[in-house]
């Protein structure tokens, strides 16, 4: 039995609350509305919010951990497609690329008179000190030694030694030990394109102080060598200035990118020796 | 006994409130003997007795004397309950401390009436002094004159009574 007399902070609520909900009931807020269908209105709100909060809450709790229990392992599943279709995205752009090269080097081939044939990179150079590469080209498909290597962009080198039946090796114009005639298109100042070990990697020599070479002009083969077909791109001129005895000191920017070389075309056409005693070696420098 | 007591004693104030209606005191001062019966209760039976007297007393003076109901009752019941307290834990046997009681009482009393009244309507929290306090000190005299009737009434009846038996013993 509950003893009011001992529940007087209870019975002190009830009866506060009693005449707070009386006096209520006969106020009106501001807007005119019954100042306890108000404070209902306003408590109820107060729940409903409180609710909404809660089931917000569990919702965001369950979509995200509870119901993410197979995320990991999708994660997984999508992070090995993703590298898959990476590898399979690299694939496709790297034969893109070829198929590029691949008709730039169609369209050379069907633009010159000169017999050529198509070969792939298939090494680089072992040697540090010597820049040369081998092409998947050899005397089986008609390459000799001393064969000019061609691509889109502009001359690339000779094939130096004797060709396997199915490789050769092709030394490059940018080797410290190759050279080639050539000539300033724009002035036809004519000289001698050689490798060096520096940056622009190729020097003009041989030409004369009195020769007009500026910056940017066009250096192209002249074709006296006997080896690298007439009119084919070098490089352009990249520093020119008149050197302490007869001759200008010419830097050349080659016009191939020899980092990234794949496939070149071997022009077929055997050297022509410029003179008996001139005709280069086999496999020793040119230079 | 005790319901009864408290209940004649709070028809007892409302009546005679309500007949004193227009009775006047100095600046307009009227005693509140509701209030005066509430605090008389709730010093004589408790704070639970003065909390229920002071609901009662408070919604009858609210529903006859207009206005909203509920909120006298408010008071009233906070005053029953805090001087039944108040009184359960100090002396007030004396007439001093039942002065100073009847005035803190009633000064709270209006005071949590006037808060009330602006909180429900809105207004600013004005009280003016001197009549509330008037009003006190006229509460207080009335309670402690109460306190002394009803605590020298059963002396007197008792007097009285014996003074009766020793008329009666000398005439026979």
């Amino acid at each position: 039995m509950l003893d009011i007399r001992r529940r007087t902070g209870i019975l002190l609520f009830v009866m506060m609350m009693g005449h707070i909900f009386l006096i209520s009931v006969q106020v009106q807020s501001k807007s005119g509305v019954p100042m306890l269908q108000a404070v209902t209105f306003g408590a109820f709100a107060q729940v409903q919010g409180g609710t909404s909060s809660v089931l917000h809450g569990g919702r965001s709790f369950w979509g995200n951990y509870i119901a993410l229990r197979g995320a990991r392992a999708e994660n997984e599943s999508l992070h090995k497609q993703v590298t898959e279709l990476e590898i399979r995205l690299q694939e496709q752009r790297a034969l893109a690329q070829r198929a590029t090269r691949l008709q730039e080097l169609l369209d050379l081939k069907a633009s010159t008179p000169l017999p050529t044939i198509a070969a792939d990179v298939i090494a680089g150079n072992p040697n540090p000190g010597m820049r040369t590469i081998t092409i998947g080209r050899g005397t089986a498909d008609g390459v000799e030694a001393n064969m000019a290597v061609i691509a889109a962009a502009g001359i690339i080198g000779r094939v130096v030694g004797t060709p396997a039946a199915h490789a050769a090796r092709v030394q490059l114009l940018i080797d410290r030990y190759a050279a080639a005639g050539a000539v300033v298109e724009r002035t036809r100042a004519g000289g001698m394109v050689a490798g060096i070990e520096q940056d622009p990697p190729l020097t003009m020599d041989l030409v004369s102080n009195q020769a007009d070479v500026k910056t940017g002009d066009l250096v192209v083969a002249s074709g006296v060598d006997g080896i690298y077909p007439k009119g084919f791109r070098i490089g352009y001129v990249e520093s020119s200035e008149k050197g302490p005895q007869l001759y200008r000191i010419i830097t050349v920017r080659p016009a191939i990118n020899f980092s990234s070389l794949d496939e070149v075309l071997v022009v077929l056409v055997p050297a022509r020796p410029v003179t008996p005693e001139a005709e280069p070696e086999a496999a020793g420098p040119t230079k | 006994m005790k319901a009864i007591v408290v209940l004649g004693a709070l028809a007892a104030a409302i009546v005679l409130q309500a007949t004193l209606s227009g009775m006047s005191m100095a600046g307009g001062t009227r005693v509140n003997l509701v209030l005066v019966a509430v605090v008389y209760v709730a010093l004589a039976f408790g704070a639970v007795t003065g909390l229920l007297a002071g609901t009662a007393g408070g919604l009858a003076q609210d529903a006859l004397a207009g206005g909203i109901v509920g909120i006298g009752g408010l008071s009233k019941t906070l005053v029953g309950f805090v001087v039944g307290v108040l009184g359960a834990h100090f002396i007030v046997a004396q007439p001093v401390p039942r002065f100073v009681m009847f005035v803190g009482a009633s000064l709270a009393h209006e005071l949590c009436f006037q808060a009330v009244y602006a909180l429900v309507e809105s207004r600013p929290f004005t009280v003016q002094y001197s009549p509330v306090l008037l009003q006190a000190l006229v509460n207080a005299a009335v309670g402690v004159l109460a306190f002394q009737l009803v605590d020298g009434a059963p002396g007197l009846l008792q007097r009285r009574q014996s003074r009766g038996a020793m008329i009666t013993r000398r005439r026979y």
